[in-house]
């Protein structure tokens, strides 16, 4: 009798404690990416050891990084927030935060590094925003066919080659977008490179910056998606473009095309995570925990085994190590080695959050003359 | 009447003559009122229908489109300075007085605590720009403004640290009284609003944000510095200190005597410490402009106007773009339309006249493409057009044209109307065949047989049947062009990208939806606005799908 009672009462307390346990953290998470190779890195690297350290937790993938920004915004004003997190470039987090539509997140309260340095100091420069819980870095730079440089000279090494006609005659692809366009057009007329946000603030600078794209703006073909330019590389069509550096390591490793890189003034841009604001309790309880475990050192140095991007924090550099299936070392191949990141550029985000409108229209007025 | 048999019965008519049923109503009436019922009835089975697509659709779009004049968010977030302004004149070109700089500072204390500063800095960034990081970086700032009477409070008396003198001080034994003091809405303590009217209302902020916002108990968290900065404004002007019957009547006393002795600044200072981007004009006159419930500034900027401080002005040259892509849109859809019928008149004419098995197969030809993905339509026309593609490649080998000199038919106008000719032909054809499918082929014949040749037998007697055909589809594909996005972004280079493009960017990428609204109602205004001419000129009774 007293047996049974025990028994009775041990199953009640577990069920409370069960209950409890399960009603303090969501057990299923709707996460947004970007879809293709990048979203298989995620999954790799951290999303499935997670899930098998997590018995009966589930993650649902949604594919609408490209629109998270409009989205969320349709979502909070319905009142009904179905993401839990939500992979997005810096810039649109920027732009998250400012509309309250993604929640700021406190470093603290992400993992320590090995050597315990803090996450706010692990991840330095990076966290551009209260709200952004970096990932990657990855850069927009250029990529060349390595079978259509004149002969007798020799290849192009950076971005301000795109603007050298004559060393370099062909058609080139550049981003329908001011933004990294604005940047090096200034550069590579002799603007210093601390001075280039400076000036492009002035309407002389800006018209500076206009005149340096003129030179090539009958050789250029524009683009707006990032599959673009690596297909107009793959045809011949362009002789040089800008384009993201994975989806370049993957046309020239992966799938053996003759096209070169030109790292030099490689534009560099961060990748991360927001949590959108206004998540009930228990959803947030598990995002934080799986967001502890998806950003610690070891998990995004994983990540750099599926996809040529650098982990955002400085102590998982050191982890990075081969190709999950070519086995080639992703060192080289990163926008962060030393060989590659001698002139790098740094997009000033905050200031294009300001800027952003008012040059985008410039921009489109310029092109459409 | 004169239609009504002579022999109709006597009792069937009434005195003045009208026509009676049988229960002696007018027949007109009762006629009516069965025709009444059954409309009723008829409205009744599409009901479900009709709500449904005024739900889903009509509803979205109109909420969409009011989006264009809506502009609650200024007046909304900085209620008191909208209202301080009422009085200032922008084109005086002096700064605001103080009274607006202390109105902005309550305003942005409490639109800081519930973070939707930044969002109104972007919508005042659409104007000038600037402003976004200005109030970003304010937001960061204004708490420091505060803290400034609160250390020096503290100071004073560590009694203002703590959260109970302020709820002893701020609220009513009642409501001190009170169980769930999170839940119960704050009750101030009776002339204390009288007595330090800008400390009370900031309190009463301060609990309302507490308990709704972190729903916690106000009476056990630390006011916010702005309470501290209305209690030193209270405190120095003219304060009716006797109107104040509760506790630590003592400490408000020695504070009321210490206060003028703070150091303190003016309210302008302390925001032009912040940012001197305050004692802009500018900045003033642009929050003025834009302080109303409704706002004409998102469709000036569509048509390329901008609405300054000083009234309506034409925007910068260089920014001018809408009107420009408007004209684009328009004739380049009608450049599309033309081209489709073209096309297509021909093709629905071999449909409609060849024999059956042979239409058939050529039917499934217009429609397979109908059937394939719009992406890969487009991209294999990327295959195609481009300078190393297909066609060039083969214009080059037969000897057409030189290896250096491959023609551009993708990236600009060209490409566009290509890729959009063939993705929207079915549109076209599909109505013009169903139309010159109910022609007889007898009536040609009968022209033929009178002796007309055979360009008279069709333009005299065939063409003018299947205008109505070419009716519809011209409509069908003009309008379906004239909102096009993805393919004029792929393969439209620079010079032939739509509005449609500018209204997605807007929508997804700058977040700029009262601009995409107002776009968007431009576009939904012409294209109603020439179906309206198309009534008046062709007769939308002449439009037939079949």
């Amino acid at each position: 009798m007293t047996m049974k009672k025990t028994i009775l009462a041990t199953t009640a307390l577990t069920l409370v404690a069960g209950g409890v346990a399960a009603q303090d953290m969501a057990d299923s998470m709707t996460v947004v990416s970007w879809g293709g190779a990048y979203q298989a890195s995620q999954q790799k690297a951290y999303t499935e050891p997670y899930l098998a350290a997590n018995d009966g937790v589930s993650v649902t993938w949604d594919e609408s990084s490209p629109e998270a920004v409009a989205k969320l915004r349709a979502m909070n004003e319905a009142g009904n927030i179905t993401w839990d997190l939500v992979d997005v470039e810096a810039a649109d987090a920027i732009r998250l935060c400012d509309e309250g539509l993604a929640m700021e997140y406190d470093p603290e309260e992400l993992a320590a590094s090995p050597d315990g340095t803090s996450a706010e100091d692990d991840f330095g420069d990076m966290l551009v925003s209260d709200c952004f819980i970096p990932q990657i870095v990855f850069s927009t730079t250029f990529g060349y066919r390595t079978d259509m440089v004149p002969e007798g000279v020799e290849p192009p090494t950076g971005a301000c080659d795109v603007f050298d006609l004559e060393k370099y005659p062909g058609k080139r692809a550049l981003n329908k977008q001011p933004i990294a366009n604005m940047e090096w057009a200034l550069l590579c007329d002799g603007v210093a490179y601390d001075d280039v946000y400076d000036v492009l603030e002035t309407d002389e600078g800006q018209a500076q910056a206009f005149a340096k794209l003129d030179t090539i703006k009958d050789e250029t073909i524009w683009w707006s998606a990032s599959a673009e330019p690596i297909q107009m590389l793959a045809d011949g069509e362009v002789f040089m473009g800008s384009a993201y550096n994975g989806r370049l390591f993957s046309a020239i490793v992966e799938q053996d095309q003759p096209i070169g890189m030109a790292w030099d003034w490689q534009m560099f841009d961060i990748d991360g995570w927001v949590v959108p604001a206004g998540l009930p309790e228990d959803r947030l309880a598990r995002v934080k925990d799986f967001l502890f475990y998806a950003t610690d050192t070891q998990r995004l140095a994983d990540q750099a085994k599926y996809i040529s991007y650098g982990p955002a924090r400085a102590s998982s550099a050191p982890l990075v190590g081969q190709h999950a299936e070519l086995g080639i070392e992703m060192a080289p191949h990163m926008p962060t080695d030393p060989n590659n990141a001698e002139n790098t550029f740094v997009n000033n985000y905050s200031w294009w959050a300001d800027y952003r409108d008012d040059l985008d229209a410039k921009f489109q007025a310029w092109l459409a003359q | 009447m004169s239609d009504v048999p002579a022999a109709t019965p006597q009792d069937e008519t009434d005195a003045a003559g009208r026509l009676v049923a049988a229960d002696g109503t007018p027949l007109k009436r009762s006629l009516a009122r069965a025709l009444r019922r059954q409309k009723l009835r008829a409205l009744l089975l599409i009901a479900p229908l009709l709500l449904f697509i005024l739900l889903t659709f009509i509803a979205p779009i109109a909420d969409m489109l009011f989006r264009s004049v809506e502009n609650d968010i200024v007046s909304r977030t900085l209620p008191e300075t909208v209202e301080t302004l009422g009085e200032w004149d922008y084109s005086s070109g002096e700064l605001p007085d103080d009274a607006a700089y202390l109105a902005l500072y309550r305003d942005l204390s409490v639109a800081t605590e519930y973070k939707t500063h930044t969002r109104l800095g972007s919508r005042l960034n659409y104007e000038t720009s600037g402003i976004s990081s200005l109030f970003r970086k304010t937001g960061r700032g204004v708490e420091d403004m505060g803290e400034l009477y609160q250390d020096q409070f503290e100071d004073l008396d560590a009694a203002w640290k703590e959260p109970e003198t302020w709820a002893r001080m701020m609220a009513s034994e009642e409501w001190l009284a009170a169980e769930d003091r999170a839940a119960t809405p704050l009750e101030l303590r009776d002339g204390i609003a009288g007595a330090l009217p800008n400390t009370a209302r900031a309190y009463e902020q301060f609990a309302e944000f507490t308990q709704n916002e972190d729903g916690d108990d106000p009476a056990e968290e630390d006011p916010w510095a702005y309470v501290y900065a209305m209690l030193w404004l209270d405190l120095t002007g003219p304060v009716q200190m006797d109107a104040y019957q509760g506790p630590d009547a003592a400490l408000l006393e020695a504070a009321a005597e210490a206060a003028p002795g703070f150091e303190s600044q003016t309210w302008r200072a302390g925001f032009a410490d912040i940012d001197n981007d305050w004692e802009d004009v500018e900045v003033w006159g642009t929050i003025k402009a834009y302080s109303g419930e409704f706002t004409s500034g998102y469709f000036l900027n569509s048509v390329d106007l901008q609405l300054t401080p000083e009234g309506i002005e034409k925007q910068d040259e260089n920014q001018r773009i809408y009107l420009k892509l408007f004209w684009r849109t328009i004739v380049m859809s009608l450049a599309i339309t033309f081209s489709c019928i073209l096309l297509g008149y021909p093709v629905a004419w071999l449909l409609a006249n060849l024999p059956m098995r042979v239409s058939n197969v050529l039917m499934i030809l217009v429609l397979l493409p109908f059937w394939t993905s719009l992406l890969v339509r487009t991209s294999a026309w990327k295959v195609l057009l481009q300078q190393q593609g297909v066609i060039n490649d083969i214009l080059v080998w037969i000897g057409l044209i030189s290896d250096a000199n491959r023609l551009v038919m993708i990236n600009n106008v060209t490409g566009t109307i290509i890729a959009m000719t063939h993705i929207l032909l079915p549109f076209m054809i599909l109505p013009m065949y169903s139309v010159m499918q109910t022609i007889p082929p007898s009536y040609l014949r009968a022209a033929k047989s009178l002796g007309a040749t055979n360009w008279v037998a069709f333009w005299r007697v065939y063409f003018p049947q299947s205008v109505p055909g070419i009716g519809a589809g011209s409509i069908l594909v003009f309008i379906l062009a004239i909102g096009y996005y993805i393919t004029p972004e792929l393969v439209g280079g620079t010079k032939g990208v739509f509005i449609s493009n500018r209204i997605a960017y807007h929508i997804s990428t700058s977040l700029n939806w009262g601009l995409a609204a107002a776009l968007g109602t431009i576009l939904l205004a012409a294209v109603l606005l020439l179906y309206w001419a198309y009534d008046k000129i062709v007769g939308i009774d002449n439009v037939k799908l079949g």
